[in-house]
């Protein structure tokens, strides 16, 4: 779909100061100066839609899902709707041929300008056999369809670090969008799914300033993972007082106190939820008193239990039967060895010297 | 590595390596000393009261007469770190806490405002004992490499610990990390290093006592 994006909000009854308050809450969001709100109003409104392609990987849709239809229809729905998005399996209404010949066609009209974004991790194992599209592996894909994309953004947890698909022991061989395409500006939004306005925010961003946000040092934008949930969580106070909850139904937790010892994972977390919560600003699971499962970052699967405190070892006891054994085979060894040492000097008569004394 | 990663592997696979070597040199070392042996004294025991190995055991832990007077430092500044460790290991309520994790076993700590002033005062007893060490000729030209390292990694445990606790200098999870990386080395260094006096100190003190003992000989 193609037109100014005013247009298309003003016929699904948005009206322009929704729209206008809508920019500087995002602006505002991204740590941006005033000013940008309304240029990004601007931007967005006149701009055309970037041709954006969407391509799924190994992955479960839990993205696509966050970013349509979690609490539709909100602005920001809406306006990932208004996004020519000219190849997306799940949404198009196209299937097969037709589906394949809409995802060229967009690569031929807009190569080099086009948006893509992944969700899902791409698998390597077997030559990448463990994910096809229409018989074609996911690796050829990202790196044909990588190839004429201005930018990429690598959509979740999957698409940005590897994900669940690349949990121990990672039996596809699966690896993140940045660890296959090395020569184009690359943005991950990780989460477990993703939050939908930072998305939004990402490409307001880029089609506004037609560049893309500051990232950190993971390719994260800095403007939503700056800081870490503990750093913005409403319970931080009673962390700061030694105040937590023990079990998940005891005072405590009644209590709202800090869900630290429940093995929260907030404290090295960088994420937004704390800010935007999700739902339309219902709740975020800090909020409803589960601890953070730390989805937004590199490996999470892996850190152990999502109920063990992070101050505790995970299995600290598994190697110590073998351990000892081998340290009580090794000492006997040496002992055996020595006494035999001690018995031929006996026999040899051997004498003790100064230079003995010093070794 | 992030943050989260670095402490994933830390307090997983970081820890259960330092826990294995640690044993495996503790069981070895323990076997090679003590399967030592020595000749047997055929000679008649003498006994004199207070010649004995269990005297020895707790007279070692006394300074000679003079000798407080001669240095000072060493003997208090000695005594005053030895206790603040152990009360910081084994009183300091979250390590409780992760010694019940591993064993079961529990006992009452201490209020963490004390521990954190004793961690404090051990803290400067080290480094008076560390200068002591750097500004006597006799210490220093018996010093080895073995004897800085051995410093170095008991202190590390104990200022990044302390720091953690105190929020300084870096995130909370970070500094966790580096403490129980720390606490890793030390682990992985004590059993081949000097620092194994704290499982042989006793046993020796003993033989020690004993063999003058049956000479007749309190020391």
């Amino acid at each position: 779909m193609q037109g100014p994006l005013i247009d298309s909000l003003v016929r699904q009854g948005v009206s322009r100061r929704t729209f206008l308050k809508y920019c500087a809450t995002l602006a505002s969001m991204m740590a941006l100066p005033p000013v940008a709100g309304r240029a990004m109003a601007e931007a967005m409104a006149a701009s055309r839609r970037p041709s954006v392609i969407w391509l799924p990987f190994q992955e479960c849709t839990g993205c696509t899902e966050s970013i349509t239809r979690s609490h539709s229809p909100t602005i920001e729905g809406m306006i990932f709707d208004m996004i020519s998005l000219d190849y997306q399996e799940t949404l198009m209404a196209a299937a097969g041929f037709q589906a394949e010949e809409a995802l060229h066609t967009a690569m031929k009209d807009n190569y080099g300008k086009y948006l893509l974004i992944v969700d899902g991790s791409i698998p390597l194992g077997v030559d990448g056999a463990y994910s096809c599209i229409g018989g074609q592996s996911n690796l050829e894909m990202l790196k044909e369809v990588g190839k004429g994309a201005a930018a990429i953004i690598a959509v979740g947890s999957c698409a940005s670090f590897g994900g669940i698909p690349k949990a121990n022991p990672n039996p596809t061989g699966a690896v993140s969008v940045s660890d296959i395409i090395k020569d184009k500006p690359i943005v991950n939004i990780p989460g477990c799914p993703p939050i939908p306005v930072v998305m939004t925010g990402v490409l307001a961003h880029y089609l506004t300033f037609g560049s893309l946000p500051e990232l950190d040092d993971k390719g994260r934008p800095k403007a939503f993972f700056g800081e870490t949930i503990h750093d913005r969580c409403y319970r931080r106070p009673f962390y700061d007082q030694g105040k937590f909850a023990k079990t998940f139904d005891d005072e405590g937790a009644r209590n709202g106190w800090c869900l630290f010892e429940l093995g929260c994972k907030g404290p090295v977390t960088h994420n937004a939820c704390a800010t935007t919560k999700w739902n339309g600003g219902t709740s975020w699971p800090v909020e409803s008193g589960h601890g953070c499962l730390g989805c937004s970052e590199p490996d999470f699967w892996d850190a152990g239990s999502f109920y063990k405190p992070l101050s505790t070892p995970a299995d600290p006891l598994k190697f110590i039967a073998a351990a000892s054994v081998v340290g009580a085979v090794a000492g006997v060894a040496v002992s055996v060895a020595n006494r035999a040492k001690k018995g031929a000097a006996k026999s040899a008569h051997e004498t003790t010297t100064l230079a003995d004394l010093e070794k | 590595m992030n943050e989260l990663q670095f402490l994933t592997w830390v307090r997983g696979p970081g820890l259960n390596i330092a826990i294995a070597i640690f044993l495996l040199g503790v069981l070895w070392r323990l076997f090679e000393i003590y399967s030592l042996g020595r000749k047997k004294d055929l000679s008649a025991p003498r006994h004199t009261s207070g010649a004995s190995g269990l005297h020895t055991v707790f007279r070692r832990s006394l300074p000679p007469p003079g000798m407080l007077k001669r240095s000072p430092v060493s003997y208090i500044g000695g005594y005053i770190f030895h206790v603040g460790l152990a009360i910081i290991v084994f009183l300091f309520a979250p390590h409780i806490l992760l010694i019940t994790n591993l064993t079961g076993l529990s006992w009452p700590g201490l209020p963490s405002q004390f521990v954190d002033m004793t961690a404090v005062v051990t803290m400067a007893a080290m480094v008076v004992v560390l200068v002591d060490r750097i500004n006597k000729p006799v210490k220093r030209f018996l010093s080895t490499f073995e004897d800085w390292f051995a410093w170095a990694v008991t202190f590390l445990p104990v200022l990044t610990g302390w720091m953690a606790v105190k929020h300084l200098l870096l995130p909370y999870p970070t500094m966790l990390a580096l403490h129980i990386l720390a606490v890793e080395l030390l682990l992985v260094v004590l059993p081949f290093t000097k620092l194994f006096h704290a499982f042989t100190l006793f046993g020796s003190r003993w033989y020690n006592g004993r063999v003058n003992a049956h000479k007749g000989v309190p020391v």
